[in-house]
């Protein structure tokens, strides 16, 4: 899924400082899973920016409405009839419900509440961590179903670098060596051979260095 | 391959090649565009090595570039081994500055993935590693053989490099520190740097292993030497430095030091390294990084025996 986390609320207060009145739009999907975005979290942002905004002799007006997806023009209609009864419209979904939101309403004015941050999921209960860059060419196979790309701080497909510590990144000590996990069960499971010839470089077309990218089913195409 | 049978004819290739014990330097560039400072620094080298590495924006602390302080040291005469890091590159920039430093006269170049940006004093920057640092000796060798871009596309007058790369026998998992190297030799590099070596008994094992799979016969492997100032830089070495094995009873050794002499005896210790490097099978030369102490090599390189440096023409 998609992970984020929300802004602080000094970023978003002062992002609304102008509005008196406004719509706070959650979503279904991914940051409900994350518990960053989801209905819960709505209620919880929009009492705490009203105690904030009462407090400071400036009560601000929030709506609250949790959409199935905003990343799907059929939900986004839902606020068609209400969008505009707001000075400002806040968005809990990641980056790309607020673009859409924007695309379907260019009238309204939409701030984004969380900072969108990966594709990962969650190791534990309240910490996500990074599994996908999304290159847009999957090569996982290649190392035991582990993506040095996406988990190596520098991206190497020939790892590890002389930085490889017990286990660490050179980074942080916090940050696992992908490429030593990759390297010790290849060894351990008499893979090595696996290890020892060259790749080529990468194409990064699929990537973003290509260009923003689209993704054309056409079965699916009416 | 050039005519001559050096693959670039730099005095590095010619020394290894006639089997001379090579002896490098190491010159970082200046914070600034201060070409004196830079020229202070080398001229202790003069004469003292076979080549200078000249760092790449090293710890990801931005300096003067490798390409513009190697060639002034081309044009005073200083052999440089150019650095280029992933980091900071893409194909496009590496290849364009490759062809640009080989114009200017370069002809060692040493192949590394970089630091980490977040080490450095610009940790807000972007990182690039479009291609890694097997990567970066692979495409070099092809500029070099086969006269070829990455894409396959004929190069106008090739780079002839002499290919470095770096190996770090100290970094885990230390079981396939080995293979690692072999796959740099694999990959094209003609030449081997290895990090600062502090535990002797693990780069004596690392050697071990080296020969007894050939790859001492496919590279001139040359044994990284650092003289410690003092036993708190070995201390911050130990703890601060990913990748560096600072044993404690070198620490130990040089806090027993007489007071004001520990510097020395961090360059005794040095020099009893190289002693041993000279007589151990399958190290073809030093590669001492004085940090900040270029003015101490000649002192260092006198004291080891290895000068005067061969003069092959």
């Amino acid at each position: 899924m998609i992970v984020a986390d929300r802004k602080s609320l000094e970023e978003i207060l002062d992002m609304l400082k102008t509005h008196n009145k406004i719509l706070l739009v959650g979503c279904k999907g991914c940051v409900t899973v994350c518990n960053v975005g989801g209905a819960k979290e709505v209620g919880i942002l929009a009492a705490s920016l009203k105690i904030a905004r009462k407090k400071d002799g400036n009560p601000i007006e929030i709506d609250e409405k949790t959409l199935e997806r905003q990343c799907d023009p059929e939900y986004v209609e839902q606020i068609r009839d209400i969008h505009d009864q707001y000075d400002a419209v806040l968005s809990m979904a990641c980056g790309v419900g607020p673009q859409f939101l924007s695309e379907a309403y260019p009238g309204q004015t939409f701030y984004p509440a969380v900072n969108t941050k990966f594709f990962g999921g969650a190791v534990q209960h309240g910490i996500w961590e990074e599994r996908c860059a999304g290159c847009g060419t999957c090569i996982i196979h290649h190392y035991d179903g582990l993506c040095p790309i996406a988990r190596c701080s520098k991206s190497l497909q020939h790892g590890p670098c002389g930085g490889s510590a017990d286990g660490k990144c050179e980074i942080s000590k916090d940050v696992e060596c992908i490429w030593d996990t990759i390297v010790k069960k290849k060894m351990e499971q008499g893979r090595l051979a696996d290890l020892r010839h060259i790749r080529a470089a990468k194409d990064w077309q699929t990537a973003r260095d290509g260009g923003p990218r689209k993704s054309i089913r056409e079965e699916l195409v009416q | 391959m050039s005519d001559n049978g050096y693959k670039s004819g730099s005095n590095l290739e010619k020394v290894l090649k006639a089997g001379h014990f090579a002896f490098t330097g190491e010159c970082g560039p200046p914070k600034g565009a201060n070409v004196e400072h830079l020229k202070e620094k080398f001229e202790h080298l003069r004469g003292k090595v076979d080549a200078v590495n000249v760092t790449d924006n090293q710890t990801a602390v931005v300096r003067m570039s490798s390409a513009a302080a190697s060639a002034i040291m081309v044009a005073n005469g200083i052999e440089p081994n150019f650095q280029m890091v992933c980091r900071d590159r893409n194909r496009l920039a590496m290849m364009g500055d490759i062809l640009g430093v080989y114009s200017l006269g370069i002809r060692n170049m040493l192949c590394l993935s970089g630091d980490h940006q977040k080490f450095g004093n610009h940790p807000q920057s972007k990182n690039v590693y479009d291609i890694d640092s097997m990567q970066l000796i692979a495409m070099v060798k092809k500029m070099r053989d086969e006269g070829k871009f990455l894409n396959d596309e004929d190069i106008d007058e090739p780079p002839r490099m002499f290919i470095g790369a770096a190996a770090n026998p100290f970094a885990d998992p230390y079981e396939y520190r080995i293979y690692r190297l072999a796959n740099k030799i694999d990959a094209g590099a003609d030449f081997i740097q290895t990090q600062c070596i502090y535990n002797m008994p693990r780069f004596r094992d690392f050697m071990k292993q080296a020969v007894d799979m050939g790859l001492t016969e496919r590279a001139y492997i040359l044994a990284g030497v650092t003289p410690m100032k003092s036993a708190r830089m070995a201390q911050y070495m130990a703890k601060m430095v990913p990748g560096m094995d600072v044993p404690e009873e070198l620490i130990k050794r040089l806090q027993g030091a007489e007071k004001g002499k520990q510097s020395e005896e961090g360059i005794k210790f040095a020099i009893e390294q190289i002693e041993e490097f000279k007589e151990m099978e399958g190290v073809a030369g030093v590669h001492l990084m004085a940090i900040e102490w270029e003015h101490k090599v000649p002192e260092i390189a006198e004291r080891a025996g290895v000068l005067p440096r061969p003069t092959i023409q």
